[in-house]
C-alpha cells in the first residue's frame, strides 16, 4: 500500500504564539511536527508494517519545515516532499489544499492520511478539500482502520460512539489523536533519516497560480475577557465555599 | 437583500439544533432558503419554515444518510448551478464540515471556518473567527461568491418566528461515483448520560487529574450534580478520554450554568469553548494558572482530594 501522510510544522503548542505585522501567525517560534500529524505518521507506519508498501510525507511550509518531515522520517517514513514557496506564506485552506493535491496526485497513493485539524490554524478544512481535489472519498475523524484487500473499514468517531464506514482505496482519512500512540524515533531511525530524500517543490513546479485569496483578515479585536473572581487556598474550607457557589447558582 | 442558504443538517431523521441556530442569523442577512437532505427532510421543512425559511429544498434519497459528504456535495453543487446564492451557512459540526470542505473546493471559492458571528458588509459578508488561540477575534471577509461560512454550534439562539416554507424537490441524481464512503453501521457507546452540550453543570478535567484512572472521580461528581464530564485537548490528545468529550476551540462549545474546571490551566484553546458559562469554578494546584484569572471562584489545592470531598458534600446536601 502506497501511503501519503500530510504533515505540518506548527509553533510548539507549549510555547506562546506570535503575530506578524500582517496578522498571519508567526512561524518564528520554536516549531515542531504537529502532534496530531505524529499520530497520522504512526498510523501510516503501522499500516505499512502490516501490509507492506511505502510511506511518503508531504508538507508545505518554509525551508525549515524540513525538520518536521525529518522527524517523521526518523520514525520510519520512507521519503518526503516539501512544498515551499514564498508566495505560500499565510496561505488559506483552499490554496493549501490545492498545493497539497498537486504534489500528491503524481504519487497516486492508495491512502492519504491527514490529521483532523492543525494545532495552529485549526480550521479542519484541508482534509475534505484535499479529498475533493484528488477526486477520492474521505472518512474524517478516523479512530481505527482495518484493511481488507482494497477495502478499508474505518471507525469514524461520532458524538455518541462511532460509525463503521467502508471505503475502497484510493481514499483519504483524517485521524483523531487516539488512533495510534506515536513511537519515539530510535537512534538508528534518526541516523537513517539523515540520508532519506526530501524533495523540494515550488508553486511553479506544481503548475499552480496563487490567485486571489478566498478570504482576508480585515481587522483584529481582543476577545472578550471575564473578570477574575476570588482565588482561595484550600485550607479545608474550599469544599464549603464551592457548595455555597453551587447553591447560589441553584444547581444543588 | 442577499440570497442566503442554510445547510440544515439532519441527524438520523431529525433536524440538528445547530440548523435552527443558523436560521436565526440567516434571517437577518437576507432571504433564506434551506436545504434538507436525507430521511426526515420533508418533515424538517415545516420546522424550518417556522424559523424563517421561505423555501426549503428537500430530497430524501437514502444515499444522503448512507454515504459520507459526496452525495450532499453533489446536491448543493447542482442547486448552486441553477441559482447562485450569496452566502451558504453550515454548522461547524463533523458532518457539515465534510460537505462544506468538498463544496468549497469544487466551487473554488474557499470558506471561513469556525466562525462565531457573521454580518453583511459592503455587499459581502464578514465573519468573526477566534484567532491567535482565541485571544483575538479576526474579522474575516469572504472574497468569493458564494461566501461559505461554518458557524460554531451555540453561537446563536434559535427562535421560531412563524411562517410556512414553500417546499421544493431538489432534483439531483446521485450516481455510483459519489457512493463511495459507505456508513454500514452506527454504534452508540455513550450510555444514558447527560449530553455535554445540554448539561447545566459541566465538570472538565485536564492534565492536573494525573491520569485517566482518576476521571471516574469527575464522573461521580457529575452524576451527583446531574451534569456531564468534559476534558481539555491535552488529555484527549494523550488518549485519556475520547474526542467527543473535548471542550474548546476544536472541540465542543458549552455554556452551562456552572462550569467546574479541574486541573485545567486554561489555555485559550480551551477557554474559547467554555467562557460563556454563567459561573466558572476552577480547581488547580497552580495559583498563577490563567484559568484562575477568569474563574468566579478559584481554589488552589489538590483536585484529587477536593473532588471526592465535594461529591460527598453534594450528596449530603441533597439528602
Amino acid at each position: 500500500m502506497k501511503i501519503v501522510v500530510t504533515v505540518k510544522q506548527v509553533p510548539d503548542p507549549n510555547s506562546n504564539l506570535g503575530l506578524e505585522a500582517d496578522n498571519t501567525l508567526s512561524r518564528e517560534k520554536e516549531a515542531v511536527l504537529d502532534p496530531g500529524d505524529e499520530c497520522g505518521v504512526e498510523e501510516g507506519l503501522q499500516l505499512k508494517e502490516a501490509h507492506g508498501g511505502e510511506v511518503i510525507l508531504v508538507s508545505m511550509g518554509p525551508e525549515r519545515a524540513k525538520d518536521a518531515i525529518r522527524k517523521g522520517l526518523s520514525m520510519g517514513a520512507d521519503r518526503g516532499v516539501l512544498i515551499t514557496d514564498p508566495q505560500l506564506a499565510g496561505a488559506d485552506a483552499l490554496l493549501t489544499a490545492r498545493a497539497l493535491a498537486a504534489a500528491i496526485k503524481p504519487e497516486a497513493p492508495d491512502l492519504v492520511i491527514c490529521g483532523t485539524e492543525s494545532y495552529d490554524g485549526s480550521t479542519g478544512m484541508v482534509p475534505p478539500m484535499l479529498a475533493e481535489l484528488l477526486g477520492i472519498p474521505q472518512v474524517t475523524f478516523a479512530k481505527k482502520v482495518e484493511v481488507d484487500g482494497s477495502t478499508l473499514k474505518v471507525h469514524r468517531q461520532t458524538a455518541d460512539g462511532y460509525q463503521l464506514v467502508e471505503v475502497s482505496t484510493p481514499a483519504l482519512i483524517s485521524v483523531t489523536a487516539g488512533i495510534a500512540e506515536p513511537r519515539y524515533a530510535s537512534l538508528k531511525g534518526i541516523m537513517a533519516a539523515r540520508s532519506k530524500e526530501i524533495k523540494p517543490v515550488g508553486l511553479g513546479d506544481l503548475g499552480i497560480e496563487k490567485g486571489q485569496p478566498a478570504e482576508t483578515i480585515e481587522g483584529l479585536t481582543d476577545a472578550e475577557t471575564r473578570k477574575a473572581g476570588s482565588v482561595i487556598q484550600d485550607d479545608g474550607t474550599a469544599v464549603d465555599r464551592i457548595i455555597q457557589v453551587l447553591v447560589e447558582a441553584k444547581v444543588v | 437583500m442577499g440570497k442566503v442558504w442554510v445547510y440544515a443538517e439532519l441527524h438520523q431523521g431529525s433536524l440538528t439544533p445547530t440548523a435552527l441556530e443558523l436560521m436565526a442569523k440567516a434571517r437577518e442577512l437576507g432571504d433564506v432558503e434551506a436545504i434538507a437532505l436525507g430521511a426526515g427532510a420533508r418533515a424538517a421543512a415545516a420546522t424550518l419554515g417556522k424559523h424563517g425559511a421561505k423555501v426549503v429544498h428537500v430530497n430524501e434519497d437514502a444515499a444522503f444518510d448512507d454515504f459520507i459528504a459526496e452525495p450532499a456535495t453533489d446536491a448543493l453543487a447542482s442547486l448552486h448551478q441553477e441559482q447562485a446564492p450569496d452566502l451558504i451557512l453550515f454548522g461547524f459540526t463533523p458532518d457539515s464540515r465534510d460537505v462544506a470542505g468538498r463544496l468549497a473546493a469544487r466551487l473554488e471559492v474557499g470558506l471561513i471556518s469556525n466562525a462565531g458571528d457573521i454580518a453583511a458588509k459592503d455587499g459581502g459578508f464578514v465573519a468573526k473567527v477566534p484567532y491567535f488561540g482565541g485571544a483575538k477575534l479576526a474579522s474575516m471577509k469572504a472574497n468569493k461568491k458564494p461566501a461559505i461560512v461554518l458557524v460554531r454550534p451555540k453561537s446563536f439562539e434559535a427562535k421560531e418566528v412563524g411562517g410556512t416554507a414553500e417546499v421544493k424537490d431538489l432534483k439531483v441524481t446521485i450516481d455510483a461515483g459519489s457512493k463511495r464512503a459507505h456508513v454500514t453501521e452506527r454504534v452508540v457507546e455513550a450510555s444514558e448520560k447527560v449530553k455535554l452540550e445540554d448539561a447545566r453543570v459541566v465538570i472538565s478535567g485536564g492534565r492536573g487529574m494525573g491520569g485517566p484512572d482518576n476521571f471516574p472521580l469527575l464522573e461521580d461528581l457529575a452524576s451527583a450534580l446531574g451534569g456531564a464530564v468534559g476534558a481539555s485537548r491535552a488529555v484527549v490528545d494523550a488518549g485519556w478520554v475520547p474526542y467527543s468529550m473535548q471542550v474548546g476551540q476544536t472541540g465542543k462549545s458549552v455554556r452551562p450554568g456552572v462550569y467546574i474546571a479541574v486541573g485545567i490551566s486554561g489555555a485559550m484553546q480551551h477557554t474559547v469553548g467554555m467562557k460563556a458559562s454563567k459561573v466558572i469554578i476552577a480547581i488547580n494546584k497552580d495559583a498563577e494558572a490563567p484559568i484562575m484569572k477568569m474563574a468566579d471562584l478559584g481554589v488552589v489545592g489538590d483536585a484529587l482530594k477536593i473532588v471526592p470531598a465535594l461529591t460527598a458534600a453534594v450528596k449530603a446536601k441533597k439528602r
